[in-house]
């Protein structure tokens, strides 16, 4: 028996599950009903405890070439985790996977009901533990922080296109899901990814056709270094940022952010093109996002969330710079925005392979 | 895109007649169109002839025609209606491919209707086998590779590009028999062989084998602007090779990788994108589970079974959106009435899981193949929800009304377990879990039947549960686990072999299509071990709660007419105040439609089950009378509870169901019923038959499923039906009644305990020994006499009284011998009370749910005593399901056979009569056509003399008749020209001569003789395969020669609107 205590009190029980450590992070969920290996790996989450709605999970067990990332995530909390995965690329279970990269987590949990209390008291932190706390003032205490310097790589990589390379990018890593590397690569981009701390100056030197803005975890406020970069960024080269990229981008040209009450995350999230009115299905893992009026005369909203109506996604057309909150890249979810990269790769004046 | 405003009148085609494959799944669909096209403000033409049907509700549709299903009827009607556009993809495939037909025929251009929804093109590129292919061609999406083969090099040379392993189909074989999988060219060269001389027209089908591949649904909808979802995917438990309709079905896919999934669901869209849906569309695939290689199986350019099983698994109406969308609207502009909050471009997320498990018929057909394929055999499905795939498992299971509550059935042969598990039939999960049980692992099931290892190895882990509780009895832990499970509590006691468990308080989680993200305004419940309740926490309105407890799964005698009553009761009782909450199973229906009751409990109806509702809810009655038996059975349970029962008591189901009881309230009043004995020995069985006198009918006083009762004519007969009884050893005593070959008569009444009303009496074509449900009823009776009907209405009266129900009662009555007798009495909702009501105005349901609230029927408009006859006749006739269960036995006796039925409605009892045959799929020639029509005659001796007189009957409209060599002999002795043909054990004449097309019709009774039944098999299901209609009553036979005599033809009955008679 072990807890998960809310930041409100509020107590779930549960068995352990993952290694055998108490922690605190920001308590989130995701309403994506396969996709737990990418969940898992996603650098997004970093700092937070994640709370699967699906009640199964586990079922295909672990599947390293599904990794999106090394896994950031604090906490993991499930209601069933499958001891007996199947599938054909099954490598072990997924207990292995969590104890392995000092993942604690509980099972057996009311997931649902996290979720309604989230949905009715906006997003809180908890903690995993085998004894409760006598107060909870370490657990509301606890803040995300150095959220994107924790999760970005240490050095330069380069990988290369597939097939005839049709362009060169310079993918700027908060946190990058790997599948952005697999999206640019496969259609027909070589893709330098930098770490999030470097200078414009660097990146612009090595004269990429365009630069990608990657996801990443956090507060975008917080990243005040990768703000001012990509400052420096803006208007020399096509840009196309997703998640946090957009997010930063946006706090660059003096626009602003908001925490939502307990953000998006899941593979069902509709946006609707406001250009085209077409409405598509989208991946989405954030909790904070870009005020669009704060960007009036800046940029043009072209996205916005069809059922709350937040800010999905901006053109800055002087710019040569697209930005969108979710995820083209799907990995887990949908694939259904995967253009967007062709369009990025037409911005730059390739030629598109997907 | 906003409404199209052009559309001010659209026509509804429904799906005619409950049959396999075709059921109550589109009533739910069509009813929910007419809803949304009313609320838009059309004027709504419906036209769909069957009567059991919600659709057809005079307050669903402005124009409603109970009409038979066919162009030229459906031209009349649009010719005189005139509407703007016509709906076709939510009429199942009757639906779709009559409004095709009338594309093609230039019908709909000709009176400018628009056909709304998906265009001709898209439902030709989904339908036409090769269109399909070059459209998937086009798009890179993979078919199964096939080929066409009609000699053997061509069959090699197929097998040898496809790659094997292949199969074998022979073309034109019934349940593909004569061919089979070749894993390389030597077997190839036997089966194709084998394969080509199976077949009549020597061709076969040379098909890449994908047998053990993953099955997998997606159920996709896309908008005229092109926006395009996934509502929900569904993966097979049982691989490729098993319909759908008879796979256990688990949503959403449970053993999917993200990159599969998505893989699959990318699949989808982009073919639904090529395609050109607009509207609801299903998605089928088959996944190599060993990579990621799929081919797309089929894809169905409608609604179907599929998508009401996925819009109640995940609570998105695909049906209603499909409407909206046919009407210009685009899916991020229509609202998500569950959450109310967001928008209908969303894909659901579920935060539960959703089993499907299906119900077959073969309790009805003892002897026919359990062994399940490529043609669907089941008649109906339930589903359950749980918080995990064994919970919602135990609960379709125990849903499934198969006497069971586990997985523990008992073999149905002692072959070994292994091979066994070889057999594809029903009972394979069972006999899975019986293999597990018994120590084989995972791996070897796997190995023999390709069911998924996840499955297996729940499927294990609860064989080991209940193992270890057997042997070293029952902790808390354990009980708690077992409860986590979906045990129930008269299921775990049995297994621990304890007397009592500490009980558990379950909650209700809510089904809300978003995983609980919003907050949901019409959500529905199930079950669940944990402590937060859902449902206790609802903020309640305060009205006293009534629950209405549903009909379960469609079967045969139980079909969707239950639903029909079972939802007019909700809607009553929500009109007059009260709180109403459903308990159903079957997600085919309206009544489980997230709307119809103020709360859905999607849960199965037992005891244990129904009770827990009842602890939430606390409602101040139940209503069991409208949801067959499987409601009734539940009666005495709830009454000795404490449990108030609306309406039907307890008392009075008892009096009604037992014999002595029963006996006594009859003699009470002076009204005969048939004399009957139980016996328990063969001598006593031959005795009790030779003193009642032969014929006698013979049925066991428990059934079990699948033992016919039978009319035994001699000692003979007897002697055999008691042995093949007896075999098996009887713990109950088998009945022997007279068997009285009269008119039967069925009325259906309203009592308040004080007053009654009649609506109507119906009188049946066919003579008693002919179950009601597969008789041809009359409504008003055409042969009854002024003493009769009033005697009839007397003795209705007196019985409804005497039961004291409030509500409805069914009493089946017999006229033999200028004698009336009553045969059953049901104080409950029967299978004609929405044929009744429909027919005469009278909303039955609607006033018995008032007059069992305490409304006095004199003050509800309708009158008390005999209902006055409107100007018309309506003829109910039913619709057998043969085709798909091509080794059934299809001669009509006392036990139901029919899946579904149809009404005609004419000026006169002929008229109506055409329609009603036409309706229910008989071809019926105009009279110039006479002369080329055919009739097989091959009766009993002792048929001989109505034969005879029938046989004149056809002989003067100029029909040819044929027959056996004794009925020959005898119709020929007055004189009539018949063609004298070989017995069908000798040679093939009969055959040759159905396929020449000179016999129309098969006229043959003898069924009780088992050495001919087997050549009366053969014959039907070849006149299956050619569409000739079997009759083995010759009330039947009769009914038709009437018809064949008419003047009637689709072009010139009258077509008959009951929203305005």
């Amino acid at each position: 028996m072990a807890f998960l205590i809310l930041g409100n009190g509020a107590v779930f029980e549960g068995s352990r599950i993952g290694a055998p450590v108490d922690r605190i992070g920001e308590l989130v969920f995701t309403t994506g009903m396969e996709g737990y290996l990418e969940t898992l790996t996603d650098p997004s989450y970093y700092g937070q405890i994640v709370t699967q709605t699906f009640p199964l999970i586990g079922n295909y067990g672990v599947i390293e070439e599904d990794f999106e990332g090394p896994g950031a995530l604090f906490g993991y909390i499930v209601r069933e985790l499958c001891p007996t995965p199947s599938n054909f690329r099954s490598g072990y279970p997924l207990n292995d996977f969590l104890v392995a990269r000092g993942i604690p987590g509980l099972c057996g949990v009311d997931t649902r009901e996290i979720v309604r209390i989230t949905r009715e008291e906006g997003v809180m932190n908890a903690m995993i533990c085998d004894e409760l706390p006598a107060d909870l003032s370490a657990i509301n205490a606890y803040q995300v922080q150095n959220a994107v310097a924790s999760v970005t790589g240490s050095c330069a990589r380069t990988f290369p296109a597939q097939g005839k390379e049709a362009a060169r990018i310079a993918l700027m890593d908060y946190g990058a899901k790997q599948n952005i590397i697999r999206s640019l690569t496969r259609r027909g981009c070589s893709v330098t990814v930098y770490p999030a701390s470097t200078p414009a100056e660097t990146v612009l030197a090595s004269d990429p056709d365009g630069i990608m803005l990657s996801n990443g975890p956090g507060d975008p406020k917080e990243a005040v270094g990768p703000i001012g970069e990509i400052k420096k960024m803006l208007g020399k080269k096509p840009v196309f940022g997703i998640c946090l990229g957009h997010q930063l981008t946006a706090l660059a040209l003096g626009g602003d952010t908001a925490k939502l009450k307990y953000g998006h995350r899941g593979g069902n999230q509709p946006v609707r093109d406001l250009k085209s009115g077409r409405a598509y299905i989208t991946s989405q893992n954030h909790g904070y996002a870009v005020l669009s009026d704060s960007l009036k005369g800046t940029g043009i909203e072209s996205f916005v969330n069809a059922n709350d109506g937040s800010c999905e996604g901006m053109v800055y057309p002087e710019l040569n710079c697209v930005t969108v909150q979710f995820h083209p890249e799907a990995a887990s979810g949908p694939r259904d925005t995967g253009f967007l990269f062709d369009q990025f790769i037409a911005r730059m004046g390739g030629k598109t392979h997907a | 895109m906003p409404k199209d405003l052009s559309i001010k009148k659209a026509l509804v085609i429904g799906s005619g007649p409950i049959v396999i494959g075709q059921a109550a799944e589109f009533d739910y669909a069509g009813a929910q169109a007419c809803r949304v096209l009313k609320a838009e403000g059309i004027n709504v033409v419906l036209v769909n002839s069957n009567p059991a049907t919600i659709m057809t509700d005079q307050h669903l549709a402005d124009e409603i025609y109970l009409e038979p299903l066919n162009t030229a009827t459906l031209r009349r009607i649009i010719e005189k209606e005139r509407p703007d556009g016509l709906i076709a993809g939510l009429g199942g495939q009757t639906g779709l491919t009559l409004a095709m037909q009338l594309s093609k025929d230039g019908t709909l251009d000709k009176y400018g209707v628009r056909l709304l929804g998906s265009p001709i093109e898209a439902i030709e590129k989904a339908e036409d086998r090769e269109k399909f292919r070059d459209t998937m061609q086009a798009i890179g999406q993979p078919c199964v590779p096939s080929e066409i083969a009609e000699t053997l090099e061509d069959a090699m040379k197929a097998a040898g590009e496809i790659g094997y392993p292949v199969i074998v189909r022979p073309a034109y074989t019934l349940g593909g028999s004569g061919g089979g999988i070749a894993e390389n060219e030597e077997e190839m060269r036997r089966i194709a062989r084998g394969g080509l001389d199976a077949s009549p027209i020597t061709q076969i089908l040379v098909e890449k084998c994908i047998s053990g591949w993953k099955e997998i649904e997606f159920e996709t909808m896309r908008d005229a602007a092109g926006n395009v979802i996934a509502v929900c995917s569904m993966e097979n438990v049982d691989p490729v090779g098993i319909h759908t309709g008879d796979s256990v079905v688990v949503a959403p896919a449970l053993t999917l990788s993200d990159k599969e999934y998505q893989m699959l669901r990318s699949a989808s869209l982009e073919i639904i994108s090529a395609i050109g849906i607009v509207g609801g569309c299903n998605c089928q695939f088959a996944l190599n589970p060993d990579s990621f290689e799929y081919a797309v199986i089929e894809v169905n350019p409608r609604v179907s079974r599929s998508s009401a099983l996925a819009s109640k698994a995940s609570g998105y109406p695909i049906a209603k959106i499909t409407t909206r969308i046919a009407l210009g609207y685009t899916l991020d502009e229509i609202p998500n009435d569950i959450t109310g909050k967001t928008c209908a471009c969303f894909e659901p997320t579920l935060d539960y899981v959703v089993v499907k498990f299906p119900k077959w018929p073969f309790d009805k057909f003892y002897g026919s193949s359990r062994r399940l394929g490529t043609q669907m055999k089941a008649t109906g499905e339930v589903m359950a929800i749980g918080q995990r795939f064994e919970e919602a498992l135990m609960k379709a299971i125990r849903g499934a009304e198969i006497s069971l509550d586990t997985l523990n059935a008992p073999p149905l042969t002692d072959e070994d377990i292994r091979t066994r598990l070889t057999l594809q039939d029903d009972r394979r999960l069972f006999t899975v879990f019986e293999a597990l049980k018994a120590g084989l692992t995972p791996d070897e099931i796997f190995e023999i039947t390709k069911i998924d290892r996840f499955f297996l190895f729940r499927l294990q882990a609860m064989a080991e549960m209940e193992m270890k509780v057997a042997a070293e009895g029952l902790t808390d832990a354990d009980y708690k686990r077992m409860k986590q499970l979906g045990y129930p509590d008269a299921a775990v006691k049995r297994i621990a072999g304890v007397d009592t468990v500490p009980g558990w308080d379950m909650s209700y989680k809510m089904v809300d299509t978003c995983a609980a993200e919003f907050a949901a305004e019409t959500p529905y419940f199930y079950s669940c071990t944990d402590k937060a309740c859902e449902s206790r926490s609802l903020k309640r309105s305060g009205r006293p709660v009534v629950i209405v407890l549903g009909s379960g799964p469609i079967r045969i005698g139980q079909g969707i007419e239950f639903d029909y009553s079972s939802v007019h009761c909700v809607w009553t009782l929500r009109r007059i105040g009260y709180d109403v909450v459903i308990i159903n199973n079957n997600p085919e229906t309206v009544s489980t439609d997230y709307d119809t009751a103020d709360r859905l409990y999607f849960e199965p109806l037992t005891p244990e089950d129904v009770m827990n509702v009842i602890k939430v809810e606390k409602p101040v009655g139940v209503v069991v009378a409208f949801g067959g038996q499987t409601a009734i059975k539940l009666t005495q349970f709830l009454d000795s509870h404490g449990i108030r029962i609306l309406g039907t008591s307890a008392e009075s189901i008892d009096i009604a169901e037992d014999r002595e009881r029963f006996d006594a309230l009859l003699e009470q009043f002076g009204i005969r019923r048939p004399r009957g004995m139980g016996v328990r020995t063969m001598e006593e069985a031959i005795a009790a038959a030779e003193e009642l006198g032969y014929p006698v009918l013979l049925r066991p006083s428990y059934v079990i499923g699948g033992q016919n009762m039978t009319i035994s004519r001699s000692r003979a007969q007897t002697e055999d039906y008691m042995s093949r009884i007896l075999s098996g050893g009887i713990e109950n005593p088998v009945l022997v009644d007279q068997y009285l070959p009269g008119i039967e008569l069925e009325v259906d009444v309203i009592s308040d305990g004080k007053d009654v009303l009649i609506p109507g009496i119906m009188e049946h074509i066919e003579r008693a020994g002919v179950h009601s449900g597969d008789s041809i009823a009359v409504y008003p009776p055409f042969n009854l006499t002024e003493k009769f009907q009033e005697k009839v209405c007397d003795i209705s009266v007196k019985l409804a009284l005497a039961l004291g129900t409030q509500g409805l009662v069914n009493i089946q009555y017999l006229i033999y011998d200028n004698e009336l007798y009553v045969i059953e009495v049901n104080p409950r909702a029967s299978r004609t009370i929405p044929y009744i009501s429909k027919v005469t105005g009278v909303p039955m349901v609607d006033l018995a749910s008032r007059v069992m609230l305490g409304e006095p029927l004199k003050d509800l408009g309708y009158g008390t005593g005999l209902y006055p006859v409107p100007p018309c006749c309506a003829i109910k006739v039913p619709v057998f399901s043969f085709e798909k269960l091509n080794d059934a036995d299809s001669i009509l006796g006392p036990e139901m056979k029919s899946t579904g039925e149809v009404l005609g409605i004419g000026i006169t009892k002929a008229e109506a009569l055409f329609k009603g045959l036409t309706a229910a799929g008989f071809s019926l020639p105009t009279a110039r056509d006479r002369s080329h029509t055919g009739v097989l005659l091959s009766v009993e001796d002792e048929d001989f003399p109505d034969t005879i007189a029938m046989a004149k009957r056809c002989y003067d409209l100029g029909i040819r008749l044929f027959a056996t060599k004794d009925t020959a002999r005898a119709v020929s002795s007055v004189g009539i020209d018949v063609t004298t043909v070989a017995d069908p054990k000798i040679s093939d004449e009969i055959v040759h001569l159905m396929e020449e097309g000179a016999i129309s019709y098969i006229i043959y009774t003898g069924a009780v003789k088992d050495d001919t039944v087997g050549d009366y098999r053969v014959l039907h299901r070849r006149a299956m395969l050619l569409g000739i209609p079997c009759m083995t009553s010759l009330d039947t036979a009769n009914a038709l020669a009437d018809i064949l005599g008419s003047r009637f033809s689709a072009e010139n009955t009258k077509l008959v609107d009951i929203n305005h008679m």
